[in-house]
């Protein structure tokens, strides 16, 4: 393995117009450059949803509120879901899944560059058909409409009878078509790790980072394509007059329940096992000790990965389905906590008797850890199928998902923005401020998610436009309101330091963490190729063994 | 860089990895089996269901001649590759050509199936939930079927001018990957729509 670089001619190396890098950055089939497209794209689309949560909160402020409109308030529920989850989360880890896995494994780009680019714009196209219903939701009846049938879009709402104009269209046609960039981005995740990596990286040698991408990867297959069969049904209803979902022709509204929901909660572990891998690279750089129990974390996700395919279920208790099947997925779904319950243990033995440095990406690690655990409490507590009775459709159940989106998903992300930022840009972040980014989020966090469970045990649906007053459900919206201020703040602070950072950032040098993976041993940022040379591995962390030849990582 | 046992050139020269266009298409075909599994669930499913006629046991008849032609194209299609792994250019484009004219045969076959029932027994898609079903599960069969007879037409041509060699054998030999996917998803709908169905 060698960190050396190619020289590059001043032809190849000088000054270029603008339009000649804008040209360069729209026809890239650099995996890097994608990353950070997809990265850019789901911060757009991030703010778009952070907006639309925030008008939803300040409606719900104090009872009786006329901020916005019932059906404005209807649509930015569904958008802020749809675009939470197709816009902002999947894209911005495939974002880090392209930027990272070919770095980790020693390789030069992905399998099939040109599918990774043509994937990331079936992603952007989505997104942007998503969002021009705002203007073109009635077609030529002129003023607009976003869809407003919720982001699981259950039928009969979704007829052409009760949905009319062509706001449902588009809010199909966009999943679909950026269901199909998912999966060609997932079949170039598995390719690339099986097909892709340097000599002496075996399976068993691969950063955790790379098989939990692997996992994830494996499962957007089987998860997106179930979504994309049910986009192309609801197609064919509303364009062609099928009856898929038509319940007077005899149609049936819960098969689309069935189905939406066969995406819907493996798509959770979709997301949240990237999530995993971040803390999985993270924890052990900054606690300057191995990870700890490597096979057995694998074994643990790959373990999430098959029984998350048998738990969608649990999301149709209500619906009124048999005891047996009551029962099943009740279990499957509690059994879950089996697989995270080691992963938590482990992140927590990784850390035991390390040397740790509180820099801020470990601190949104060590919140993760305490989040989501919470998270998969109150997971556990839905499981139970009376308790579930109670509170399905109610804002426990937001605030339970919200946990695990927010307190585990974006909290593992901000801790992964800052520790490849120095990679990715070249330079520093200022850590004042992130150490300022975190707190005031957290603060933020806890103050809107914390209280939001217990309106939900007050009887609050989710949902709702408003409420009357003495239910007991002010203080509580009060206070969810109140911190989503912070929040907004502290993504202010978090895109201040980034965007100055990539100007005025100290330089980073290589290795600014005295980190273990391949993309350490590469510049900062890395050039076109990665790697002058492809490295040979023979750990888990080459580059340990790189930096300290007398104490090789070996035998692992 | 040390190393216990192996030194690296050793190792580089041993390392082997499957072939990227094999790994992408089987993960295509993974996610491809997925979406064929939706479409048949909800085709058992709303089996009977339907609350007006025609029922596929009125209308539905056993196309067999363009089955058998369909499962042979799979045949043929390894025989064309067989023939170029052993360098007989002019046995691989003849089982080539084979393959696509017995595909082509099942999309005329499909075709002229719905036309008769479009026009001479008036099921359309809109009918009632099996003419829905039907329609879609085996359209979307249809549809697959039409991107192999596109792919294995254009391999053709550049067959005939001369310019496929035994080394291309790897890209074709995942493109026969899909054509035998598209042959094994018509043994699951041919099951379900003209035995379990009927």
């Amino acid at each position: 393995m060698s960190t050396d670089s190619i020289a590059l001619t001043a032809a190849q190396d000088g000054p270029r117009p603008w339009s000649a890098a804008v040209h360069s950055w729209i026809t890239t089939v650099d995996h890097k450059r994608i990353g950070i497209l997809y990265i850019v794209l789901s911060l757009i689309f991030l703010v778009i949803g952070g907006i639309e949560a925030t008008i939803m909160r300040i409606q719900l402020i104090v009872p009786h509120n006329h901020f916005v409109s019932p059906q404005f308030f209807n649509q930015m529920f569904t958008m802020h879901g749809t675009t939470m989850i197709f816009f902002v989360a999947m894209p911005i880890l495939f974002g880090f899944g392209n930027y990272l896995i070919p770095l980790m494994i020693g390789a030069r780009d992905m399998a099939f560059p040109r599918v990774n680019a043509w994937s990331f714009w079936l992603t952007a196209f989505g997104g942007i058909l998503l969002y021009f219903s705002f203007i073109g939701g009635y077609g030529l009846y002129g003023a607009g409409a976003a869809p407003d049938v919720g982001w699981f879009a259950y039928a009969p709402l979704t007829a052409p009878a009760f949905s009319v104009g062509h706001s449902t269209d588009f809010w199909t046609l966009g999943l679909l078509i950026s269901g199909i960039g998912s999966i060609g981005a997932a079949v170039n995740f598995v390719a690339t790790i099986l097909s892709m990596r340097c000599p002496g990286m075996t399976l068993g040698k691969m950063p955790l980072l790379v098989w939990l991408n692997l996992v994830m990867g494996s499962m957007v297959l089987f998860v997106i394509s179930p979504l994309t069969a049910a986009q192309i049904m609801l197609a064919i209803d509303r364009f062609l007059g099928g009856h898929f979902f038509d319940t007077q022709a005899g149609g049936s509204a819960v098969l689309w329940m069935h189905f939406f929901w066969i995406f819907g909660h493996p798509e959770v572990y979709v997301l949240v096992i990237p999530a995993f891998a971040f803390i999985s690279e993270i924890v052990p750089v900054f606690s300057r000790k191995p990870i700890f129990g490597y096979p057995i974390m694998v074994a643990a996700t790959v373990g999430i990965g098959f029984v998350s395919f048998g738990v969608w279920a649990h999301h149709m208790f209500t619906v009124g389905m048999n005891s047996y099947a009551n029962s099943f997925f009740a279990l499957t779904t509690m059994v879950v906590g089996v697989p995270t319950g080691i992963k938590i243990f482990n992140w927590i033995g990784t850390m035991w008797g390390g040397k740790l440095r509180f820099k801020t990406p470990l601190l949104f690690c060590i919140a993760f850890l305490f989040q989501f655990l919470i998270a998969g409490l109150t997971g556990i507590m839905l499981a139970c199928t009376p308790f579930n009775w109670q509170l399905s459709g109610s804002y426990f159940v937001v605030a339970h998902f919200h946990y695990v989106i927010v307190g585990a998903i974006l909290f593992a992300l901000f801790g992964a923005f800052y520790y490849w930022f120095p990679k990715m840009s070249g330079r520093m972040y200022n850590e004042v401020l992130g150490k300022l980014h975190f707190w005031l989020f957290v603060i933020g966090f806890h103050l809107t998610f914390d209280f939001m469970h217990i309106p939900g045990l007050l009887g609050m649906p989710r949902r709702i436009y408003t409420y009357e007053p003495g239910r007991g459900w002010e203080t509580w919206n009060l206070i969810s309101t109140v911190g989503t201020i912070f929040q907004g703040i502290a993504v202010l602070i978090f895109v201040w330091n980034l965007a100055r950072s990539c100007f005025a950032g100290k330089i980073a040098g290589n290795d600014p963490w005295d980190a273990w993976t391949l993309e350490w041993s590469t510049s900062s940022p890395p050039p076109e190729y990665n790697f002058a040379q492809i490295p040979v591995v023979s750990s888990r962390r080459p580059l340990w063994d790189l930096k300290h030849p007398e104490d090789p990582d070996l035998d692992v | 860089m040390s190393s216990a046992s192996l030194t690296p050139s050793t190792l580089e020269s041993q390392w082997r990895l499957p072939s990227r266009g094999h790994v992408g298409m089987l993960c295509l075909i993974a996610a491809e089996s997925a979406i064929f599994i939706i479409f048949v669930v909800a085709y058992i499913f709303y089996i009977g269901k339907s609350i007006s006629g025609p029922t596929p046991k009125e209308v539905l008849e056993i196309p067999i001649f363009a089955t058998v032609c369909l499962l042979s194209s799979s045949i043929t299609i390894h025989l064309a590759l067989s023939s170029i792994r052993r360098e007989k250019l002019g046995a691989f484009r003849l089982w080539w050509f084979a393959t696509f004219v017995l595909g082509a045969i099942f999309l005329v076959e499909t075709g002229m199936e719905w036309k008769r029932l479009i026009v001479e027994r008036g099921l359309t898609i809109q009918t009632n939930l099996f003419g829905t079903t039907y329609y879609s599960l085996v359209g979307l069969h249809a549809s697959h079927v039409t991107v192999g007879l596109i792919l294995l037409f254009t391999v053709a041509v550049f067959a005939f001018l001369g310019k496929v060699r035994s080394e291309h054998e790897p890209r074709l030999d995942v493109l026969a990957y899909y054509w035998h996917f598209v042959d094994a998803v018509w043994v699951i709908v041919f099951t379900v729509v003209y035995i379990v169905g009927r």
